[in-house]
């Protein structure tokens, strides 16, 4: 029975001697076993997201091994220029997240909402370029299923003479802009998520929140979005970048 | 020594005056719980509640096979029947049997911590659980999904106009409650332990369900993107499995037996861990060998990832890539095999005792072997190609899953329902119903070994009329098994308020759980646990009595 | 008494604040990084080299976001651990379906 009591003293001294913060959570011992749980479970549920992509990874490997003419072509007709710059948005936007988190570690409320903001900003810009490009490809009929044609690909333009493809690798293009939509677009969603959580951060920084010590949530989202951008590091080579040579 | 658990003189015995079931009253107080415990209740009853849906759609299905014509159903709603069976019998049941009801409530409590890390994401997880369970009775009320449980392309993407959308969405959320409890689990169990409950002092429940989390939360996205694939075939047709348009149906094979296989090592995983309790407990002994029973759980779930494509031996993959499966899906059988043996261990020198958990945990060593050396013929190439498809590949995973994991879901409701209740079941009833499910097991899927070897194929309506004598014999077995999982679901609700009142320790077990009241307090414990003992302490439980009164009540 | 030591006392990795300068630095890095990469992809590299060269160079980008943005380097060795049993399993999933499709064409034995 002594090791109970000791145990019921110590726990109840240190439970008066720490800081008994209102966001503390009454199963957890202290705060900093609430932050590293947290930062614990945002990690595994990234896990899940990198099963979840790298599904989409795997189709995408196997048929451009298959199909790697037919992926080229596809490529071609990607812009270069909003692929890059999204790229360098999101690198900006990783950076901003960072910032934010940071702000929020030294509790600087202004700082943090003014990072935070940029982020948004930023996540914004990306969807937007991304919304242009989806709609480029719908008036040039290379979305999959709804209403794809290869006739650019069959008979191209002077502009994209070199990726002539006979009609059955033609076909094929329809794959690589399968997986083009299906990447591209399920990183969208993420961002969309993503966006939306960040206006929740940002109204909440805005009354006061995550500058007094709580840094768990800005700095477990930073690690959502940092993921989404590692995710559209790999997708913007693989996707834009197939052999810009030919 | 009697063989019946001596109970407190009821007369004097008293359930707790407070504790997590009437800490609040209701019906918010139970739909918005952060209480393990009482979340671990609401899966109990919706589990239950599907159990007996697929139980249905599986006496549908033994009726239709008693004769062999295909004279009940037509082959199209046979096929329906059966789909709904694997459906919810796989992603309703089993997945979530052993993890969502005895994982949720115990866990906690077995590492001393007052909650899991994070009760709202649990409460999350049964929500997403009940939602998977409404789509599904959607399409079972909305015509059916006749794809099999698999969802195999091209069918299921191209030739078939049932409700396979909803169906895979269904399984989609059902796979993230999954996760979400799986994640739950691996962050509890790292993060949340008492003070001097080191990794090596943990229950090999723990273990178990630790390694069975790891595969949740790895695998199921794996699944979560499949299906994803799949709607999106169905609705815009994008074509990345259909082979007119350059697509390879194997993939999506790839892709969801990368998660299935582990799938069934999620679901027996937990099941193992029951099952060393229970030994330990009724043996009065430690396990034998605990650290390799805790590192072969670790080993089954790292080497399940390895094996899936022994589900497509016959589909169409490159011979040597199935050479290389066949080689490792040798290997994990390994691992199993050392928890057999160790059981065995436990049990050899032990004052053994037949009460109910311990007659479930005796039907499972037996079966579950069965179960998992016929695995082992069928990752062997050559018997695969005869045996895959038919009634064998059918009475394999029975056995291993019904004759394994659901004998050990059942020992562990029996072992764990005083703590969770606060009552005993009836001992002679509960001793009939084990009975009755095991002889009605072997009736029911043993002649299926034979019709597999014979030819029969699975999931057909109709077959030849020389299969009919052991199709008979398992429809009767069938009969059998159903009264034996009728019983429980009877004598278990009748003893919620008949049932003698059981006190904190009606089995004299070790483990953090059974030094706290029955049922438990909300937060668990009145102050933390400083563990110092090892696990399965039979001398420490000896000692303790000695200095204290018992509780009774 | 050594057996009451909290095991599960925080490893105070978090109290490590990165400077600002370091992603700038960071940031900065991955910018550059992709313009060698756009232009690698301009370049003819013999046989399957502009597919290295580009996965190389986004590995590369992909390890830096989750050392020092992610604050990896400066964690706990768990979460070490959990970053790379999340690779580990996405490479076992892609080689080991590699291993069907590259001998498919093989023949049969």
């Amino acid at each position: 029975m002594d090791s109970h009591t000791v145990a019921a003293q110590t726990a109840e001294t240190a439970h008066v001697d720490h800081e008994h913060p209102p966001y503390l959570r009454h199963h957890f011992v202290n705060v900093e076993q609430q932050r590293e749980t947290a930062t614990f479970g945002m990690w595994l549920f990234l896990l899940t997201e990198i099963m979840f992509f790298g599904g989409l990874f795997c189709a995408y490997l196997i048929y451009r091994n298959w199909y790697y003419p037919a992926f080229v072509a596809g490529s071609h007709q990607l812009s270069i220029f909003l692929g890059t710059l999204n790229t360098a948005v999101l690198i900006a936007s990783s950076f901003t997240m960072a910032m934010a988190v940071h702000s929020s570690e030294v509790r600087s409320r202004k700082a943090l909402i003014t990072w935070l903001l940029a982020t948004i900003f930023l996540g914004c810009v990306f969807l937007g370029v991304k919304a242009d490009e989806y709609h480029e490809k719908w008036e040039k009929h290379h979305v999959p299923g709804l209403n794809f044609s290869t006739a650019d690909f069959t008979h191209p333009s002077k502009d994209y003479k070199d990726d002539k493809l006979a009609p059955d690798m033609a076909e094929k293009t329809q794959v690589y802009f399968s997986l083009y939509f299906a990447m591209t677009g399920m990183h969208a969603l993420h961002m969309i998520i993503g966006v939306s959580l960040l206006t929740i951060l940002v109204i909440r920084a805005w009354g006061g929140a995550y500058v007094n010590g709580h840094v768990a949530p800005i700095e477990n989202f930073g690690l959502y979005w940092h993921f989404v951008d590692i995710v559209w590091i790999f997708l913007f080579p693989l996707l834009y970048l197939i052999s810009r040579h030919q | 020594m009697s063989t019946i658990v001596k109970l407190p003189d009821q007369s004097t015995a008293q359930l707790p005056k407070v504790s997590y079931l009437n800490k609040e009253y209701g019906l918010k107080s139970w739909l918005l719980t952060g209480d393990h415990k009482r979340i671990a209740m609401l899966y109990l009853i919706s589990i239950t509640f599907f159990f007996f849906i697929g139980g249905a759609m599986a006496g549908l299905i033994r009726l239709e096979l008693l004769t062999p014509p295909s004279d009940l159903l037509a082959a199209d709603t046979y096929n329906k029947v059966f789909t709904a069976h694997g459906i919810v019998m796989v992603f309703l049941f089993l997945v979530p049997s052993v993890p969502a009801t005895i994982g949720n409530f115990l866990i906690p409590i077995m590492v001393g911590a007052k909650d899991l890390a994070f009760p709202k994401i649990n409460l999350l997880s049964w929500y997403l659980y009940i939602v998977a369970g409404s789509m599904i009775i959607f399409t079972l009320v909305a015509g059916g999904v006749d794809t099999g449980w698999t969802f195999t392309t091209p069918l299921s993407t191209h030739y078939l106009n049932t409700h396979v959308i909803t169906a895979g969405l269904a399984v989609f959320v059902a796979g993230f409650s999954s996760i979400f409890t799986g994640l739950n689990f691996i962050v509890t169990i790292h993060r949340m332990r008492a003070p001097g409950m080191t990794w090596f002092r943990l229950p090999l429940f723990v273990w178990s369900h630790y390694a069975a989390s790891i595969l949740m939360v790895l695998g199921t996205p794996v699944l979560a993107i499949t299906l994803v694939l799949v709607v999106l075939e169905r609705t815009i047709g994008i074509g990345v499995f259909d082979p007119t348009k350059g697509g390879d149906p194997l993939l999506f094979q790839h892709l969801f037996w990368f998660y299935s296989h582990p799938a069934v090592y999620i679901m027996i995983l937990p099941g193992m861990g029951v099952i060393s309790e229970v030994i330990s407990n009724f043996s009065r002994k430690r396990v034998f060998g605990y650290t390799a029973v805790a590192f072969s759980s670790v080993a089954i779930a790292v080497f399940g990832f390895f094996v899936w494509a022994h589900h497509m031996f016959v589909m169409g993959i490159s011979n040597y890539s199935a050479l290389v499966f066949s080689l490792l899906t040798m290997l994990v059988a390994v691992p199993s095999a050392i928890k057999i043996f160790n059981w065995s261990a436990t049990l050899y020198k032990g004052s053994i005792t037949f009460e109910t958990p311990m007659l479930y945990a005796f039907g499972f060593l037996g079966l579950f072997t069965i179960g998992g050396l016929t695995g082992v013929f069928l990752g062997s190439m050559g018997m695969d190609i005869h045996l895959t498809e038919t009634y064998f590949i059918v009475a394999h995973f029975h056995f291993v899953m019904v004759g394994g994991m659901l004998m050990a879901y059942l020992a562990g409701v029996h072992f764990w329902w005083p703590k969770m209740t606060g009552r005993m079941y009836p001992e002679g009833v509960s001793k009939l119903a084990a009975v009755i499910t095991f002889v009605g097991f072997i009736l029911t899927f043993f002649p299926q070994f034979i019709l597999g070897y014979l030819g029969m194929p699975r999931r057909y309506a109709a077959y030849p009329p020389e299969f009919q004598v052991l199709n008979v014999f398992s429809s009767a077995g069938a009969s059998v098994l159903g009264i034996g999982y009728m019983l429980p679901l009877l004598y278990l609700t009748w003893s919620l308020k008949y049932g003698k009142i059981a006190g904190a320790n009606p089995w004299q077990a070790t483990g953090l759980e059974w030094q706290i009241q029955s049922p438990p307090l909300t937060e668990n414990f009145i102050e933390t646990p400083i563990v110092t003992h090892e696990a399965y302490d039979y001398e420490w439980l000896e000692s303790k009595k000695g200095s204290e009164v018992p509780t009774v009540g | 008494m050594a057996e009451t030591k909290h095991i599960d006392e925080p490893t105070h990795h978090e109290e490590h604040i990165v400077s600002p300068g370091l992603y700038m630095i960071i940031g900065s890095l991955l910018l550059i990084c992709t313009a060698i990469t756009v232009g690698a992809s301009y370049i003819d590299l013999p046989g399957d080299l502009n597919a290295v060269v580009a996965l190389g160079i986004a590995c590369f980008k992909a390890t830096i976001v989750v050392l020092f943005f992610m604050h990896v380097k400066y964690s706990s060795r768990l979460t070490k651990l959990t970053v790379a049993a999340g690779f580990f399993t996405f490479i076992v999933l892609i080689m080991m379906t590699m291993t069907d499709y590259a001998s498919r064409a093989w023949g049969r034995w």
